[in-house]
């Protein structure tokens, strides 16, 4: 079982913290994870994205080109990935970054106004956490508890107020919209 | 087995280098391998090390001639324009026989190029990188373990032949993260290892001389054919390399570093399309694995070439079987990197014996 993520946005957003994030819980669970960021001239125009792969075999490539998931937190990310994510797969959208619709039915869509939910629940700069705790309820990607311990490991002991907020966030995207229609 | 922390290419170089006791490491920024200069200039002051920046790649190269004529584990860093600027220093650590580690973080060339990865640096440093009659050793990692693995093994080459070992990587694999075992843990060879370093004679020895001029030619022939004496021990006794699903191969595809990790996955599609082929990924660049390469040449039907350089690597590849079988070549240059279904695509060209 593989699966390739990718994760965009403004730099800013926290798009290569929430890859690393991710592949550190892929760590705790003993599978193979890889990690690449953008840092090309897109990123120092503004943008960031980054190449996450889980995989419970030995990882090729860890440039993600089609992925099975996509994480999006701001329009050029969405209208650039979006029509790249394969058959089946998930988009996850920051709402209230953009007009998000892809046009697809043939993967599954979930927009999130994060950025509004960050801002609504004084969580300012956590948008990702709260994008990615739906993405993470959604896809089942990584057990609950290797999603703690990671984030023991990312985030460093002098900015532990940040531990609580960040599991929160998370806990705020999880919940997110149940019961609503996805389209 | 030690527990496994998620790093970058970069950082992994530089850890290991720390851990088999390198102190001494002199850079000049560049991207896309600053994170190495970054890490050592945190963790050397922790450490009684040095890590010292200096004005220019030169200066940075010729400091890390006079801390290895000393005796001691010296590294410098750079990226492809940087490494250029290098090669004088390359030289006259050759010429010199001195030990020393070296890292190029390739970037598309040639001239300042730009930022994304390439492996166009290959005729470059394989070829020695400088002027004059020696070799380097160049090590391939393909992986951020082997970044961290290769680079220990790059100090043990480098001290026990006299050479300088070139860490030769590229954007990918210097930015990736993954979960990497720290587990080197040789030290540096004591002092009385290199009865050749300035130290000091404390009015004990004869003074120790490190020179690269010698105005005979018959001395400097001398010295040379000495050289080459080590280098075959090294071709002997240090070339590696990885074979992968070759016992029934037809086509054999050749790639090293992030461009092997990208035809593994093609090379895994192409089974599953039930075409045989497999993989050889050369780990050593010099020496070349030029043996196994004549063995298949005897037995497959083609070669393909996946490189990120406009078949640089081919020309070894055609030489070491001696073209017996076509080589085709893969090839994306100026920071583009090569995708799987193109390298399906040339596999496809070749299973026909399309024109190479």
């Amino acid at each position: 079982m593989m699966t390739q993520i990718l994760l965009a946005g403004f730099g800013g957003q926290g798009i290569l913290f929430t890859g690393k994030f991710l592949a550190y819980a892929g760590l705790l669970e003993d599978r193979e994870v890889s990690w690449l960021p953008s840092y090309g001239p897109e990123m120092r125009g503004g943008t960031a994205n980054c190449s996450v792969i889980l995989s419970d075999e030995a990882i090729g490539s860890p440039i993600v080109l089609r992925p099975d998931v996509l994480m999006a937190m701001n329009l050029p990310s969405f209208s650039r990935f979006a029509p790249l994510v394969r058959q089946d797969g998930f988009i996850f959208a920051d709402s209230s970054m953009f007009a998000a619709d892809c046009g697809r039915t043939d993967v599954v869509c979930h927009y999130v106004p994060a950025t509004q939910l960050a801002a609504n629940a004084d969580l300012d700069g956590l948008a990702n956490m709260i994008l990615l705790g739906k993405l993470l309820r959604v896809t089942e990607l990584c057990r609950p508890e290797s999603i703690r311990k990671a984030m023991e490991k990312t985030v460093p002991p002098r900015k532990q107020q940040l531990f609580e907020s960040n599991l929160k966030a998370l806990a705020l995207g999880a919940d997110f919209g149940i019961g609503e229609k996805q389209g | 087995m030690a527990e496994k922390v998620l790093m970058k290419g970069n950082e992994a170089i530089a850890e290991a280098a720390i851990a088999v006791g390198c102190r001494h490491y002199f850079g000049y920024p560049i991207t896309p391998q600053t994170e190495i200069a970054a890490y050592m200039a945190k963790r050397m002051p922790k450490i009684d090390g040095c890590f010292l920046q200096a004005e220019s790649e030169i200066a940075a190269i010729h400091m890390v001639i006079g801390a290895a004529a000393a005796g001691k584990r010296a590294m410098t860093s750079s990226s492809s324009p940087g490494i250029a600027l290098k090669s004088e220093g390359l030289s006259y650590l050759a010429g010199c026989d001195l030990p020393a580690v070296v890292v190029n973080i390739q970037r598309g060339g040639p001239g300042l190029g730009g930022i994304q990865p390439s492996q166009a640096d290959y005729f470059q440093c394989t070829k020695g990188g400088g002027h004059g009659d020696y070799r380097m050793v160049v090590l391939a990692p393909s992986g951020v373990q082997e970044m961290y693995d290769y680079t220990a093994w790059a100090f043990e080459i480098a001290d026990q032949y006299r050479v300088t070992s070139m860490i030769f990587s590229d954007g990918i694999l210097g930015q990736m993260m993954e979960p990497v075992e720290l587990r080197a843990s040789r030290q540096e060879t004591p002092q009385e290892g290199k009865p050749w370093a300035l130290t000091g004679t404390r009015g004990q020895r004869e003074p120790n001389i490190i020179n690269s001029l010698f105005m005979q030619p018959e001395d400097l022939e001398r010295m040379n054919l000495e050289r080459f004496v080590r280098y075959a021990q090294i071709e002997a006794g240090e070339t590696r390399w990885e074979e992968y699903l070759l016992e029934d191969a037809k086509i054999v595809v050749v790639a090293y570093g992030a461009a092997a990790r990208i035809a593994k996955n093609a090379v895994q599609a192409a089974r599953t399309q039930g075409k045989r082929v497999g993989l050889l990924r050369p780990i050593t660049l010099w020496p070349f694995p030029k043996q196994p390469l004549e063995r298949l040449a005897k037995r497959v039907r083609a070669f393909v070439c996946v490189e990120m350089s406009m078949g640089q690597m081919r020309e070894d590849v055609e030489l070491a079987t001696r073209c017996q079988r076509p080589v085709y070549l893969c090839a994306r240059t100026g920071g583009m990197v090569p995708a799987p279904e193109e390298i399906l695509g040339k596999l496809e060209d070749a299973s026909h014996g399309c024109c190479v």
